[in-house]
């Protein structure tokens, strides 16, 4: 079989990709390796997806719905219960092997679109110690297991991690009749949204312990104990304040990576800030005819964000140009920015690009520049990390696109 | 007193005084500001969402909603209600679980479209 894209991630990216890139008129096959379409969104049964693109409060189910209801007016395949194992390229075309209930399969395709989703990190990745005992989740595992399955990972549950998907863990916990001790964030500030701290928190009387972090848990076969430190103000555990916490439940809500296994077999080039592919304006990644979109390219607060730019990738994937780079150059307190590279060789009109501050500040001006030249600048009273920014830049406007400049500064 | 409005993610920090007036509402961005700090002192209510159990292949819980706010106060009223009901068959996104709840005209309604699959 040879398609003209192959999308890889049924998720909201995923979902917009397709369906964009079949409106553009190309053949597409949508490769999903769980048994239904909606990625993550599935299991976030909370409300609040979809204000900036539909203007009402969706739940996660709600959200996704309308984007498969979107791709069932299409012609789109879609490969369910199918794992990509193999991409090569090949004669000019990318050769794609995946498992699913029918074998191994081999289809071939033009253009690949990324649209992985991210992965949640775990306890090997912030180093707690201890037994190796079972009632040790991550965040979307126990929600998972709560919002899918209908079970619950725990009666007594401490939570480490006060981004916004530890707090809606929180509730979910409590409303479900566990006794959530409380929630730990080894950052001096919480990391999820006000809103949330009072809405999941408050609501509730589950408290909050700042600059403290989970160091070791204890427990034969399941967990029985964690231990909690306080911690300086490089997040390093003081000896001394050790406290112990009797839990049968830890949920991890440390963060999230960009999954990219697949960019890396394909030798994408990846940004070492977002941890996912560095790519032009059309989510194109520096490897011609790979597109990555979504949590997969970075990790978004906003659903409406992943699908806007899977439907940035979807559109572009079916046109057909030589492109000529250029790389945009981030100065300043910027964590990061997408995307890192312009390709002038088509629309430089409205491109869209997302940003990150790398502390907390305030009274700050982003400008973007073309050999010099003020192409955008706005002001911001307050930037935080958690929070993503996007503008839209007008390239079109500069006289010429040499070297090319993205800077955070003091107002 | 001080109070975050949780309306949408702005959450902006309200100051609210009881005076002889009336409430007072400060520091809001828009008019739902207003009327979240006026309803968090005189009748606080929330939405809510859960899930239910069923018995449709593929399908051990579905989520659910409710269509709009009841009192903070019956929160937990409402999922001892949701622990008794079952779904036997697979119902289209929206489809009312429970009418009317606590005769608010509020209803709890599914959030995820059932299939049926052979999975």
């Amino acid at each position: 079989m040879k398609y003209d894209v192959v999308v890889i991630g049924g998720g909201p990216a995923g979902l917009a990709s397709a369906v964009k890139a079949w409106q553009g008129g190309a053949s597409v096959l949508l490769i999903e390796r769980e048994a239904k379409l909606g990625g993550i969104l599935k299991q976030c049964i909370h409300d609040g997806f979809g204000v900036v693109r539909f203007g009402e409060k969706l739940s996660g189910p709600e959200y996704a719905d309308r984007f498969v209801r979107a791709l069932k007016e299409t012609n789109v395949q879609v490969s369910l219960l199918s794992f990509v194992t193999r991409i090569i390229k090949q004669d000019n075309m990318y050769v794609i092997t995946y498992v699913c209930k029918e074998g191994v399969q081999t289809v071939q395709c033009d253009r690949i679109i990324l649209a992985t989703g991210c992965r949640e990190r775990t306890r090997n990745g912030i180093f707690i110690n201890g037994d190796r005992c079972a009632g040790v989740y991550t965040a979307g595992s126990a929600q998972n297991l709560v919002n899918m399955l209908g079970v619950m990972p725990g009666k007594r549950v401490v939570i480490l991690g006060s981004g916004d998907i530890g707090l809606i863990m929180a509730r979910r916990l409590t409303l479900e009749g566990a006794k959530v001790v409380g929630v730990y964030e080894a950052k001096p500030t919480p990391s999820g949204l006000t809103r949330n701290i009072h809405q999941c928190l408050k609501d509730f009387d589950i408290p909050m312990y700042l600059s403290s972090t989970v160091t070791r848990v204890f427990g034969k076969t399941r967990l029985e104990r964690v231990e909690i430190c306080k911690v300086d103000e490089h997040m390093r555990p003081i000896a001394g304040t050790e406290e112990i916490v009797e839990a049968d439940c830890l949920v991890l809500a440390v963060g999230l990576i960009p999954e990219n296994e697949i960019a890396r077999d394909l030798n994408v080039p990846i940004d070492g800030k977002t941890k996912g592919a560095i790519v032009d304006q059309n989510c194109q990644t520096l490897v011609d005819g790979v597109y990555a979109c979504g949590n997969a390219l970075h990790v978004n607060d906003l659903v409406d964000y992943v699908s806007e730019s899977g439907e940035t990738a979807g559109a572009s994937a079916v046109k057909n140009h030589k492109r000529d780079l250029r790389e945009i150059k981030t100065v300043g307190k910027l964590l990061y920015a997408v995307p890192q590279r312009l390709d002038v060789n088509s629309d430089v009109d409205g491109v869209i690009m997302y940003f990150r501050a790398s502390e907390e500040l305030s009274d700050q001006r982003i400008t973007v520049r073309a050999d010099g030249e003020t192409v955008f600048t706005k002001v911001y009273g307050k930037l935080l990390p958690p929070e993503m920014e996007r503008i839209s830049v007008d390239f079109s406007k500069a006289k010429s696109l040499g070297e090319i400049t993205v800077t955070l500064e003091d107002k | 007193m001080q109070m975050v409005c949780i309306v949408c993610p702005n959450g902006c920090r309200l100051n609210v005084e009881q005076t002889e007036e009336g409430i007072v509402v400060s520091g809001q961005r828009c008019k739902r500001g207003e009327a979240f700090a006026i309803g968090e002192l005189t009748d606080p209510k929330r939405s809510v969402t859960s899930s239910v159990r069923t018995t449709v292949k593929g399908y051990p819980v579905v989520s659910v909603k409710t269509d709009g706010e009841i009192p903070k106060s019956k929160i937990f009223e409402l999922m001892d209600m949701l622990k008794n009901v079952t779904l036997h068959e697979p119902l289209p996104i929206g489809s009312v679980v429970i009418g009317n709840l606590f005769g608010t005209g509020v209803n709890v309604i599914t959030t995820t479209q059932m299939e049926e699959t052979d999975e």
